[in-house]
């Protein structure tokens, strides 16, 4: 357990001194958010009306865009090595990283996203389920990220990869964040959607340690 | 043989002896041509019953003909994918070679069939539906399906060494294979909150039986010609990688 602390605290502690990464993804999401609109048009009613979707593909693409520095920074400088000699299962030392990214990335994110709601137009309510449906789906996010990390970190070019392989899994995750959101079936649908969000976060949290931990030993070897 | 005469030296089972990669190319080699043979007679049969001796739909007309083709390659491209999850255990419960030789082999096919059945579905849709493609449930999580064979893909061919290129694919291939039926539910679920009505049903109704018999012909057509290919494409790789072997000591300079 101690050990399990002491990845988080070193993740964290690397992450917030690391030259401000937190505040570029943070950056970034605003960014991408902020951008849509000169796509599609400053229409008020249909901004408000694609604003859930907007910030939860921004989220997403912000936390994709996160993946390369979960695991790869440490198999460069060899701390990856020395987690798979210690004396504490390569699955724990994930679920800290996991929980390490998840506060580093999503969770900047949340709190930014007032921002992208006052930009997009969105009202009160909508804009408090979409804050619950972040922080019920993310977790999921960062889980299946982990994994897709995990696979790739044994390549030496395989910082794209990593997206392409996720972005299909991920898919639950995004029907089920927005359609919580956006109750178009009546708000059954949406109760029963925030639900099933928070089910994939907790089966994603508790699966995808061991499986990462796997391709790490294994790509290892 | 140990001092008292008796061979005691570990004999491998019936299934490693089939199992091991240059038995394999042996005892497979016979069965490519009568694979190959049988299933293009089924792909003949097949075809003359689908364009000659089955009647037009009386709504669809003639394009219900595509179904011949469309419903055997959207069932290779979920069988084929058992396949590849069912070589991933393999690969990592016995680290078997020959696993790691079929997943590897069966993804192209895999993304090939899946291709085709996305193609002819939206040949057919287009006349009957009036669309290319509809965001329906089960067209859209075939697409996903294409994705994920595609990302497979890409990692095969991501590594330089093989031997550890299976064991991480495989990993992916079985949470791939836990989560195809989440997004399968998920994404029916998101349909049908887009579209309540469903514009046609799938099981439809209870097919006659001269639908029925082309329909069959095809099918084991088909998956008699990815069984063949599969072998051809496992074969082949076998050999890639014993001239991969080759090679490398060649630059060794040792001599084999």
């Amino acid at each position: 357990m101690s050990g399990f602390l002491g990845v988080l605290r070193r993740e964290l502690r690397l992450s917030f001194a690391g030259g401000g990464e937190v505040l570029t993804l943070v950056l970034f999401f605003i960014i991408v958010g902020a951008i849509v609109p000169f796509a599609i048009g400053p229409d008020r009613a249909l901004l408000a009306s694609i604003a859930p979707g907007i910030i939860w593909i921004a989220a997403f693409l912000a936390m994709l865009l996160g993946l390369d520095r979960l695991f790869r920074p440490d198999r460069e400088d060899g701390t990856l090595v020395l987690y798979r000699l210690a004396d504490m299962s390569m699955a724990s030392v994930v679920a800290a990283k996991v929980i390490a990214h998840w506060l580093t990335t999503a969770l900047p994110l949340i709190i930014a996203s007032p921002f992208l709601a006052m930009i997009l137009a969105m009202d009160g309510p909508t804009f408090a389920r979409t804050v619950v449906s972040l922080l019920l789906g993310t977790p999921a996010l960062a889980a299946f990220g982990a994994f897709g990390a995990a696979i790739t970190v044994a390549i030496r070019r395989g910082g794209l990869l990593a997206p392409i392989l996720i972005a299909p899994l991920c898919v639950p995750v995004l029907i089920f964040g927005v359609g919580a959101i956006a109750p178009l079936g009546g708000p059954d649908q949406a109760s029963s959607a925030m639900l099933f969000l928070a089910a994939l976060s907790l089966m994603a949290l508790a699966l995808s340690p061991f499986a990462a931990a796997l391709a790490i030993d294994w790509g290892e070897e | 043989m140990n001092l008292n005469g008796i061979d005691d030296t570990p004999k491998m089972s019936w299934w490693n002896r089939l199992a091991h990669p240059g038995q394999f190319l042996s005892w497979t080699r016979p069965l490519i041509w009568p694979l190959t043979a049988v299933s293009a007679a089924l792909f003949l049969l097949g075809l003359w019953f689908a364009f000659f001796n089955s009647p037009a739909d009386y709504q669809m007309g003639d394009t219900v003909r595509i179904m011949y083709v469309h419903v055997p390659t959207a069932w290779l491209s979920q069988f084929v994918y058992a396949a590849m999850a069912v070589s991933a255990l393999g690969t990592l419960v016995w680290r078997h070679p020959l696993a790691d030789v079929s997943m590897k082999a069966a993804a192209p096919l895999g993304a090939v069939f899946t291709a085709m059945a996305l193609f002819t579905g939206s040949m057919w849709g287009r006349p009957t539906w009036g669309t290319f493609w509809e965001w329906d449930g089960r067209m859209t999580s075939t697409l996903i399906l294409l994705f994920i064979y595609l990302g497979i893909i890409a990692l095969w061919r991501a590594f330089d060494d093989q031997l550890r290129a299976a064991r991480v694919v495989a990993v992916f291939t079985l949470v791939g294979a836990v989560n195809v039926p989440i997004i399968k539910f998920s994404v029916d679920w998101w349909s049908t909150l887009h579209q309540p009505a469903s514009v046609f049903r799938a099981d439809g109704p209870t097919m006659p039986g001269s639908l029925l018999t082309p329909l069959f012909v095809m099918f084991f057509a088909f998956t008699l010609l990815f069984v063949t290919l599969q072998l051809l494409a496992m074969h082949t790789e076998i050999r890639r990688r014993r001239l991969v072997t080759l090679e490398r000591r060649a630059v060794r300079g040792e001599t084999t």
